[in-house]
Order: structure tokens, then C-alpha cells, then sequence
């Protein structure tokens, strides 16, 4: 891991880890008794294992390649083994947490093990855990392809990887302890959102600096959209957790805003979340992987630069959507409604760009299941966002809010749009990193596809059903003008879509478990093939970063 | 004809993609418009609520969460109660019929953060206050079937076994005044004994409470338990008050849109 770092890096690296290890020290020893100083002990182990890594290839002879032919590829693999990773946990505890749903007693009687404090583990886990991963690692690759240049530093991609890593174990093992903002998607308290802000600072700078080596005039569109996820992510993170904590030795913090304004805050943060992490991030792995893999260019450059705008100017408009019929003025609602539909112009754009993209290539679709999954994931990101748009619409939302519907419109968004393009990149990605011939088994994938697709139909079916039942039960009236059901009432109708629920999750839980497996056989045992033209160059005969467009 | 009124349309579309290509070669440039384009929303939505009066009604009934109850809420958050319980009423028929007059802004006023939640996999607790005994409470938090067969809510024994931790509450009211609640110095620094007084009716540091946080207090021994301030009294107190601070939602509230 270290092999490809020069002397003078490797005591960078031992620095940052010195200088971690010690702030680890710090916040163990100030918050004895505090979740804190457990967060603490963690920061410390964490810094200890790199320092060991480090340690050991400090005395390495320096590496005698020439750097600057090859792509720096070692932290994307990192990233994509961690991803899967994240995935098996993030899912499983999704799995866990639709079963208490199911059948309450399913857990061990201890604190950590209830629905409240295990539900934000899945949420952060896959989204965070496998999202963010994903992204990290893919970003690394794509921009290096498509500038034809070398990752500007060896260490920061490091930093930057185990930096978010490390914030992510210390946000799920905070909510097991019970540390949590309540904020949803932004639950980790302030020590660890200060963490997140350095790291993602670092993680600009070297987009940045990568961009600006670039051997291609222009930046291609893929990066566009991990630009807009870095910086709107930053902005929307820093707003959103501003906070004053108790004590500086203790983890609870209570929240600059209150009330309304926290409300609006807090959906503003939420919806752009989904905006710009699980969407703008994956257009930009859609818009690179999928011409690549159906070696078609992209259908329109125009479409492109539509939707890319359209998506960074609408989405934030959005988020009041979330608060129909509440407290927050009327006026904010129906600006959040209006744009939420307008949004529908530029999402359908990139579906349907993707879609047009595979235009001449379907018989490579039938044949060719990550294809399949990149098709797919395209079709199930225009029909959520349909949805999404559907529900903003203020009488549909009367409906749909506070039941499942919500959680099965976020399903058909994460399962089939988000999850489905990470399998898909990583299936295509994978063979080549590694410099194999092609994935371990192409039957697994196959299988994993089938499995993924029925888990996620299952799931949301099931929680369309559950969703709109239980909102028109809240909503009968008897003919003597009374409620007709009690809120108990609804449960027991909800019970067997629960069960539901809970099967077509584990359906995908196991397709994500055969993906680890097959991707560990590929490193381990697939026959090995070296890619001709994947180093930098500023040659524009050799291979042109993306099928050209247009 | 069609066409014709396309025209223009095309015509800029052609121009702005040609400037877009030319400028996409500019990695600063493109994080400008990038930041630009997605502040304005988020701008024109959230500072007016700031600054526009309205947004928030007056209420001069409004009072405070006591230290036990601040106490009760930050355990409601610790244990993620907000991901299955909503506090805010809708402006619809039905919700009133079913929870009572819907949330007002001003309830949430000095909720930091608020808990208006997203998912009501339970029912809504905006008015949760005094609909229920605290006996009840306790059974239900102990062993949710024992009372409600089909309801699926984890069980929460173990918060009748903790000792309430109360010596960080003068911090916490205080970095909750740094942020624009009106505690006052005395409240501050007393948290910690009002805490355990409002569990402890007929001893001094009861009274005491209920001077500084007005007559309408309740003083009680939440979980029950005569010996000892357990987390169980602090969050039966918090459910006790929700919907209490203010009755200005009561006042003559007009009906909801159908
Ligand atoms: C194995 C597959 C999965 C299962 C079984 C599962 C299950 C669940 C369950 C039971 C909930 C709680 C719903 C509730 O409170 O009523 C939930 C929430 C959520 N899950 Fe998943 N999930 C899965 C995959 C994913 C993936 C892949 C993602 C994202 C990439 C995701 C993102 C979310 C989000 C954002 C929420 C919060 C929804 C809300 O607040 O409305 N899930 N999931
Ligand atoms: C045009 C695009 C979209 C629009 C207009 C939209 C709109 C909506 C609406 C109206 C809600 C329900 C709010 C409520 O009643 O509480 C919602 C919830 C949600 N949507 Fe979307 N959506 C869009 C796309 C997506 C996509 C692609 C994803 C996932 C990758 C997604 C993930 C979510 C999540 C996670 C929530 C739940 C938030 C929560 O309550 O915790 N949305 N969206």
C-alpha cells in the first residue's frame, strides 16, 4: 500500500498519523465517562494501525518507477473493497432494522439494539458507508481517465479516503452509544462534523489540482457532476451542523437553529443530500461508465449541460417539499412544490440521455448484465424522480407523508438507482484496476442482477402498498363523521408488507453479498490482462477519455 | 409556425452551448457558477424566515422546558424516538380529528433542534401532554405489548434502572441560551438540583422549581419509583409537557384545508 510513496511521503503520512494519534489521546482522556473518550480510543486505534503501515514501509527502498506513466490506482482499489464492504454491513442492518419492524422483539434486549439507534447505522451505512465510498473511489478513477493525468498527491487521496472512513465509524458506532444529532443524514455530533469539513476540504483541493494537470482541454462532463457533489455536500454539511456544544469535553451539542427555520434547514440539508450525494455524484459515475461500457458516446452534449444545470439550480429550491401542510409559511411550501416539478425536466434529460446513449448497443444490454445494471439503474432513476416529483405536488403529499411511500420512493432511488449504477461501475471497473481478464465469474453477476431487481420491485411494491393503505386508513371518515380507524388499526393491515418488505431486502442483502465474493475471487484467482492504453498521456491518439461527443 | 416560435429558443440554447463549451475548460469557473447556481435557492428560503415576523405567531404564554424535561428530551433523541414519531400536526382535517389543533411555529420555538419528524411508523406526540397517565407511560415505555398488543416499539426497561446523570445540565441550558434560549443565570446555574426536584414533590428543591418555572409545573415522581431520579422521570416529564408549552395553538384556531 505504501510501496508508491517516496521517503519524504511517508513521513507525511507518519505525521498526520503522530498528529492523529494524539488528538485521539486528547478526546479520550477529556471525555472519560462521555461517549467522547470512546470516540477517542477509536481515533487512537485508528491512528495506531496506519502508523504501523507506515511504520513498516518507512525503511522500504524508495519506488523506482517512473510515477508519472502510470495512474495512481492503489486508493481507488482500497475504496472499492471498502465500499463492498460498507455495503454487506449498511444492508444487513437494513435487513435487521425492517425485521424489528416485522417482528419487534428480533433484537438482543440491550440499549444499542433498538429500532432508533440501529436505523441510522443502515441510513449512514449505505449511504455514507457504500455511497460515499463508492464515490470516492470512482471519482479518483474517472478523473484521472478523463483529464489523462496522474492523482495530484500521494498522500492526500489516502487522507482523504481513510479521513471519510474513519468519520463513518465514528458516526455508526455514536449512534449505538446514542450519539446523534437527530438530524437526518447529519445525526454525527460536532467533533465529528469538524472532522468531515477537513477532510472534504482535502478532497477538493485535490480534485482541483488534478483537473488543473489535465492533457485534455476540456473537463469532461462526469466531472462536472463530482465537482458539483464535493462543493454543494461542503456548503449544505457546514449550514446544517452548525452547532454549540454542551461541553468540549462531552458529545452533545444542541443546534443553532430552532423550530421553523431548523425545519428548513434541516430539509434544505435533506433533500440536497439526496441532490448531491446520491444523485449528482452517480450521474457523474453514470456518464462515465456507461458510454465506456457500451463503448457508445453519449447520446447529447447538449441534454447534458440542460440537465447538469438544471439539476444544480432546481434541486435546492426543493427542500420544502418535506414540509407541506406544516408550520413552515405557505409560501415557502409552494416555492418548493413549483420547482420540485420543474425538476422533473432536467432528471428525465439524464435518464433519458443515458437511455438514448445505449441506442445501437441493447444487444450488448441483453448480453451483458453490468451493462444491464447501469440500464437499469438509469430507468429506476427516471421513474423516482417522476415520482419525487409526483409526490412534492402538495394534495399527493397530503397522502403520502409519514407513511411508507416515502420510505419506498426512497428505495426505488437508493436500491434501483443508486445501489444498481455502484454494482454496475464496480463490475466494470474492478477487471480492469486489478488487470484482469474479466470479472471471477460472469454467472454471479448475472445472478446478482436478478436478485437485486427483485429485491428492489419486492421492497417497493410492498411499501407502496403499505404506504398508500395506511395514509387513506388515517384518512376515512365513518358515516357518522367519526375517524373510522384507530392508528392501531393501520398497524396490523401494515404487518404483511412489512414481512414483504423484509424478504425483497434480504433478495438484495444476498446479491450484495455474492458481489464481495466474486469481486475477492477476481483479485485472487481470475486470470490476470494487462488494458493497453490506460496510462496518462497528452496524446490524443491514444485512447480518448470517453467516447467522444458528438 | 411551430418552429418559428421555437426559433429563439433554439437560438439561445445554440449560444449557451457554445459558451459552456468554451468555459468548461475553466475548473474555477465552473466551481463559481456551481456554488452561484445552487446558492440562490437556499438563500431566497431560509433567511427570510429570519427576518419576516410573521413566520413565527407571538405567544406569551410560551414557557420553558424545565431542566428534567430538557433532560427527558435530549434521552428522546438519544434514542432516536424522532425516526418513528412525528411532532407536528397538519393543516389537514383528519390529523386534527385524530392528535388536536395543528403544531404551530411558535410551539417548536426554542426546540433546538426541532423534532417535527418525517415517518410516523408511531402515531404523532405533538400533544402527547396529560393524555395519559404517567403509570401509563412507564408500562408502555417498559413493555410496549403489555399495553398496546399491536403496537411494534421497542422496549425501553432499562431507562427505570439509570440514574439520572445530572451534574452536565447548567452546560447544556447554557450552550442552549449561547443559542437563543431565555434561560436565566439562576436557572443555569440551579439546573442540576432542579432537576432532581421535579422528581422529588415535598422537598425544597421542588418548590423551588416551580418558582422558577411558574405554577404550572407538574412536580411529580414520573416513574413512580419515591428513592431515586431515574432517566424514566426525565423523559415521562418531557412527554408530559409536549404539546404544554403554550396554549396558543387552542386559541380560536380556524379549521384546516380539506
Ligand atoms: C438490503 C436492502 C435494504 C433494506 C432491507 C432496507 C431497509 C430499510 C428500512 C427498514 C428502513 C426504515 C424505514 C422506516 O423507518 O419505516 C430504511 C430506511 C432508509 N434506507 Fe434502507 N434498506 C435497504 C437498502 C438501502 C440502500 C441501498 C439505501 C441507500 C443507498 C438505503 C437508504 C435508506 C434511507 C435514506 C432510509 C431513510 C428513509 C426515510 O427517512 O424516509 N436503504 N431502509
Ligand atoms: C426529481 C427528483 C425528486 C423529487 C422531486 C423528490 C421528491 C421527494 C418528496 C416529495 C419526498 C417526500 C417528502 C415527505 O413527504 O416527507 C421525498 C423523499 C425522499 N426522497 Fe425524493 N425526490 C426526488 C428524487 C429522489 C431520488 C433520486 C432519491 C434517491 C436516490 C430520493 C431520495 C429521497 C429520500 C431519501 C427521501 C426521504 C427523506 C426523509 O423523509 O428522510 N429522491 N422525495
Amino acid at each position: 500500500m505504501m510501496e508508491r510513496l517516496t521517503g519524504a511521503e511517508r513521513q507525511i503520512a507518519l505525521m498526520i498519523c503522530v498528529v492523529m494519534a494524539t488528538v485521539g489521546l486528547v478526546m479520550a482522556a477529556a471525555g472519560r465517562g462521555d461517549p467522547m473518550g470512546s470516540h477517542g480510543a477509536i481515533v487512537l486505534i485508528a491512528a495506531g494501525i496506519t502508523t504501523f503501515f507506515v511504520l513498516r514501509a518507512i525503511g522500504e527502498p524508495e519506488p523506482a518507477e517512473d510515477r508519472t506513466v502510470n495512474y495512481y490506482d492503489d486508493p481507488t482499489k482500497a475504496g472499492l473493497v471498502i465500499a463492498l464492504f460498507w455495503a454487506v454491513v449498511g444492508m444487513g442492518m437494513g435487513v435487521w432494522v425492517a425485521a424489528q419492524l416485522a417482528w419487534p422483539d428480533l433484537r438482543f434486549d440491550a440499549a444499542w439494539s433498538s429500532f432508533g439507534r440501529i436505523r441510522p447505522v443502515h441510513t449512514s451505512g449505505v449511504i455514507f458507508g457504500f455511497g460515499g465510498n463508492a464515490l470516492i473511489a470512482t471519482s479518483y478513477h474517472v478523473m484521472q481517465r478523463t483529464s489523462r493525468a496522474r492523482l495530484a498527491g500521494h498522500v492526500s487521496p489516502w487522507f482523504v479516503l481513510l479521513g471519510f472512513n474513519l468519520f463513518c465509524i465514528v458516526a455508526a458506532s455514536g449512534y449505538l452509544m446514542g450519539v446523534t444529532q437527530s438530524k437526518e443524514y447529519a445525526e454525527p455530533e460536532w467533533y465529528a462534523d469538524i472532522w468531515l469539513v477537513i477532510v472534504w476540504v482535502v478532497y477538493f483541493v485535490l480534485y482541483i489540482r488534478t483537473l488543473a494537470r489535465r492533457n485534455e482541454p476540456h473537463i469532461y462532463v462526469a466531472n462536472w457532476y463530482y465537482m458539483a457533489f464535493i462543493l454543494v455536500v461542503a456548503i449544505l454539511h457546514i449550514v446544517n451542523n452548525l452547532a454549540v456544544p454542551a461541553s468540549l469535553t462531552g458529545a452533545k451539542s444542541y443546534s443553532a437553529f430552532a423550530g421553523v427555520q431548523d425545519a428548513m434547514t434541516q430539509w434544505w440539508y435533506g433533500h440536497n443530500a439526496v441532490a448531491f450525494f446520491l444523485t449528482a455524484g452517480f450521474l457523474g459515475m453514470l456518464y462515465y461508465f456507461l458510454p465506456k461500457r457500451a463503448e457508445r458516446p453519449i447520446y447529447s452534449y447538449r441534454l447534458s449541460i440542460l440537465s447538469f444545470w438544471g439539476i444544480v439550480f432546481f434541486y435546492i429550491w426543493a427542500g420544502s417539499h418535506h414540509l407541506h401542510y406544516t408550520a413552515l409559511p405557505q409560501w415557502v411550501q409552494t416555492l418548493g412544490m413549483t420547482f420540485s416539478v420543474m425538476l422533473l425536466v432536467p432528471s428525465w434529460a439524464s435518464a433519458g440521455n443515458a437511455l438514448m446513449t445505449l441506442n445501437g448497443a441493447w444487444h450488448k444490454v441483453r448480453d451483458d448484465a453490468t451493462l444491464r445494471f447501469m440500464m437499469v439503474a438509469a430507468v429506476f432513476y427516471g421513474l423516482s424522480t417522476f415520482e419525487g416529483s409526483f409526490m412534492a405536488v402538495r394534495a399527493v403529499n397530503s397522502l403520502s407523508h409519514y407513511t411508507d411511500w416515502t420510505v419506498g420512493h426512497v428505495h426505488a432511488g437508493a436500491m434501483g438507482w443508486v445501489a444498481l449504477i455502484t454494482f454496475g461501475s464496480i463490475y466494470s471497473v474492478v477487471p480492469l484496476l486489478w488487470k484482469r481478464e474479466t470479472m471471477y465469474s460472469w454467472k454471479l453477476v448475472e445472478w446478482h442482477f436478478w436478485l437485486a431487481l427483485a429485491g428492489t420491485v419486492i421492497y417497493v411494491f410492498a411499501m407502496w402498498n403499505s404506504g398508500i393503505i395506511q395514509g387513506l386508513m388515517w384518512r376515512t371518515y365513518t358515516d357518522s363523521g367519526t375517524l373510522a380507524y384507530s392508528f392501531t388499526d393501520t398497524l396490523v393491515a401494515m404487518h404483511p408488507y412489512y414481512v414483504a418488505r423484509a424478504c425483497g431486502g434480504a433478495l438484495f442483502l444476498t446479491g450484495a453479498i455474492l458481489a464481495a465474493y466474486n469481486v475477492y475471487m477476481t483479485i485472487r484467482h481470475a486470470p490476470e490482462k494487462h488494458p493497453e492504453r490506460d496510462y496518462p498521456t497528452s496524446s490524443e491518439a491514444a485512447e480518448p477519455a470517453v467516447p467522444a461527443a458528438e | 409556425m411551430f418552429r418559428k416560435i421555437l426559433s429563439p429558443f433554439a437560438r439561445l440554447f445554440e449560444f449557451h452551448a457554445r459558451t459552456h463549451y468554451r468555459t468548461e475548460r475553466h475548473s474555477m469557473a465552473l466551481t463559481l457558477g456551481i456554488i452561484v447556481a445552487a446558492g440562490v435557492g437556499g438563500f431566497v428560503e431560509i433567511a427570510p424566515l429570519f427576518t419576516i415576523d410573521e413566520t413565527v405567531e407571538a405567544a406569551p404564554d410560551m414557557r420553558l422546558y424545565t431542566p428534567l424535561e430538557q433532560a427527558g428530551r435530549d434521552i428522546y433523541i438519544r434514542e432516536g424516538c424522532y425516526a418513528c414519531h412525528s411532532q407536528m400536526i397538519r393543516t389537514l382535517q383528519d390529523e386534527v380529528d385524530r392528535y388536536g389543533p395543528y403544531s404551530l411555529a411558535v410551539e417548536s420555538q426554542y426546540d433546538h433542534p426541532m423534532l417535527w419528524g418525517s415517518k410516523r411508523t408511531g402515531p404523532d406526540l405533538a400533544r402527547l401532554g396529560n393524555k395519559y397517565s404517567d403509570d401509563w407511560h412507564v408500562r408502555h415505555l417498559v413493555d410496549p405489548r403489555a399495553v398496546v398488543p399491536e403496537s411494534v416499539m421497542p422496549q425501553y426497561a432499562f431507562l427505570l434502572e439509570r440514574t439520572l446523570e445530572t451534574e452536565s445540565l447548567p452546560d447544556r441550558l447554557a450552550a442552549l441560551r449561547a443559542v437563543g434560549v431565555p434561560y436565566s443565570d439562576e436557572q443555569i446555574a440551579n439546573a442540576d438540583a432542579d432537576a432532581r426536584g421535579q422528581a422529588r414533590p415535598g422537598t425544597d428543591a421542588a418548590d423551588v422549581v416551580s418558582e422558577r418555572y411558574g405554577d404550572a409545573t407538574s412536580v411529580r415522581h414520573f416513574d413512580g419509583q419515591r428513592d431515586r431520579v431515574t432517566e424514566m422521570d426525565a423523559l415521562v416529564a418531557y412527554l408530559q409537557i409536549l404539546g404544554g408549552l403554550t396554549d396558543a395553538a387552542f386559541a380560536n384556531q380556524p379549521l384546516g384545508e380539506e
